[in-house]
């Protein structure tokens, strides 16, 4: 055994080696620190994320991403699943990642809108732009992804414009009428409406306002599933006398153009609540907890020997309000925490696809992003 | 792309177009996750140009391939994201629509 050895063997001990340096973990008050967001009675503390990859390195802890414990840490948990709407648990996943696909199911997902509208006549009190406003806004349903956008050059045809036809008459003597979304009328052939040509009157073919190859009804995915709209939207008034014709052409965009174009109502997630209590509340303590709590949180167990003690029974119900922690003793007996990688994300489409297709949708776009960045790097 | 560096190429800034925080901010945390990174900040210049300046610096690797490896970590995560969230959805409907037929059997009989 050489001098070197019995040294490290005998008496010498590596100072990585004393019990109270950590090796491979963070000590608790940091680990807190790191996965939750403390919301105390003044104002939320550490809310920041810890992103730095050397961040811990002075402990031996390692922050780097690994793509196996990335792989084996998230997860997601599909909470309601309606036609559209959906709540699901996404965990493992840092903030600037869910943010990036809520934002991109807000702005950056296309749908078809409204764009263009030909009023041919409107003598309703509503003004020609405030009404093309209100239509544009009218959700259409349909897939978006058989469709192409349509470029300044473009002429619309079959591929990249949908149109609606709206002709609608309160006749006098009638009681006044209401337009609804219902009754625009899906135009497959394209536009019907000639468009105003001074030069050439021997031209045999009249030409309309879409050149449509052929009629969209003919195409597979519309020909037994008609396009539509969000019925039961109220787009104007009419008097009796008072009469509107219009044709309106939808294209496809996204939403950071314009919010009409938004595929979502809205989009959000947040962060899964954590209520601790600190210490054992029982008796009037625990009434007075429930009672403070304006999400009902907090339940109250009967105890075998006839005592009560208040429990946290729903968590998740928690808005932060922190109205259980605004008195200082209070504070001290519950801590309101938020997981920092825990979202609870909601999705409100507003028709045209599912919501779980959205966010599949959205997580391609930003691989797309990504493949973008990595072509024009190559 | 814009690409911008001063003789060493272990620094240096990529001013990407169309693109905002959306796109920045996830590289920004996959960056800051690759222990090759010494820093790594983005900043959008004006708020009326869809345009973000990426900087990054290394500890030696050009950090073009750094920036190159994010991304593809990136896109490996939004892969896995997806895989996730469909298998969960799939699983979700499964159970439902098991849940909802013994609840109709239940009716039935």
């Amino acid at each position: 055994m050489s001098d070197a050895e019995s040294m490290m063997h005998g008496g010498f001990v590596s100072a990585l080696d004393l019990p109270d340096v950590p090796s491979s973990k963070l000590p608790h008050h940091l680990d807190l620190r790191r996965t939750r967001v403390l919301c105390n009675s003044v104002a939320p503390d550490n809310t920041d994320t810890v992103q730095y990859s050397g961040a811990y390195a002075s402990m031996g802890v390692d922050n780097s991403l690994r793509l196996d414990d990335f792989r084996n840490n998230f997860k997601v948990n599909v909470n309601r699943l309606t036609a559209d709407e959906m709540e699901f648990d996404m965990v493992g996943v840092d903030p600037s990642l869910a943010n990036a696909f809520r934002r991109i199911l807000l702005a950056e997902l296309p749908t078809m809108a409204i764009e263009k509208v030909f009023i041919a006549n409107n003598t309703s009190v509503i003004q020609d732009e405030v009404l093309a406003h209100r239509l544009g806004l009218v959700p259409i349903i349909v897939d978006p992804r058989h469709f192409d956008y349509l470029s300044e050059n473009d002429r619309p045809n079959e591929k990249n414009t949908i149109v609606f036809k709206l002709h609608v008459r309160c006749k006098k003597g009638d009681p006044r009428g209401t337009v609804k979304s219902d009754e625009l009328r899906w135009l497959p052939k394209g536009s019907e409406f000639l468009k105003e040509s001074g030069a050439s009157a021997s031209n045999t073919k009249a030409e309309t306002y879409t050149s449509f190859n052929f009629s969209q009804d003919s195409m597979p995915e519309f020909s037994d599933n008609p396009i539509g709209v969000s019925p039961g939207i109220i787009v104007a008034k009419l008097a009796p006398g008072q009469e509107i014709e219009l044709e309106a052409h939808a294209v496809k965009g996204i939403g950071k153009t314009h919010a009409k174009w938004s595929p979502v109502a809205t989009c959000w997630y947040r962060m899964l609540p954590e209520v601790v209590l600190n210490e054992d509340i029982k008796g009037d303590m625990a009434e007075e907890l429930v009672k403070k709590c304006p999400a009902s949180v907090f339940d109250i167990e009967e105890l075998a020997n006839g005592k009560k003690r208040a429990t946290v029974a729903r968590p998740r119900a928690c808005t932060l309000c922190r109205e259980c922690v605004r008195d200082d003793e209070w504070e001290r007996r519950i801590s309101l925490c938020r997981v920092k990688d825990h979202f609870i994300f909601t999705i409100e489409s507003v028709g045209a696809l599912p919501p779980e297709v959205l966010f599949t949708e959205a997580v391609k776009i930003l691989e797309d992003k990504c493949e973008r960045v990595i072509s024009d790097l190559s | 792309m814009e690409h911008a560096s001063f003789g060493d190429e272990r620094n240096a800034t990529f001013g990407i177009t169309e693109e905002d925080h959306t796109l920045a901010n996830s590289l920004r945390f996959t960056l800051n996750q690759d222990p090759r990174v010494i820093f790594c900040g983005y900043s959008i210049p004006h708020p009326s140009d869809a345009k973000v300046n990426i900087r990054v610096q290394t500890t030696g690797e050009p950090a073009r391939e750094v920036l190159k490896d994010s991304c593809q970590d990136l896109m490996l995560m939004c892969q896995h994201v997806r895989g996730s969230f469909d298998k969960a959805v799939a699983d979700f409907k499964k159970n439902n629509s098991s849940n909802k037929q013994s609840s109709k059997d239940m009716d039935t009989d």
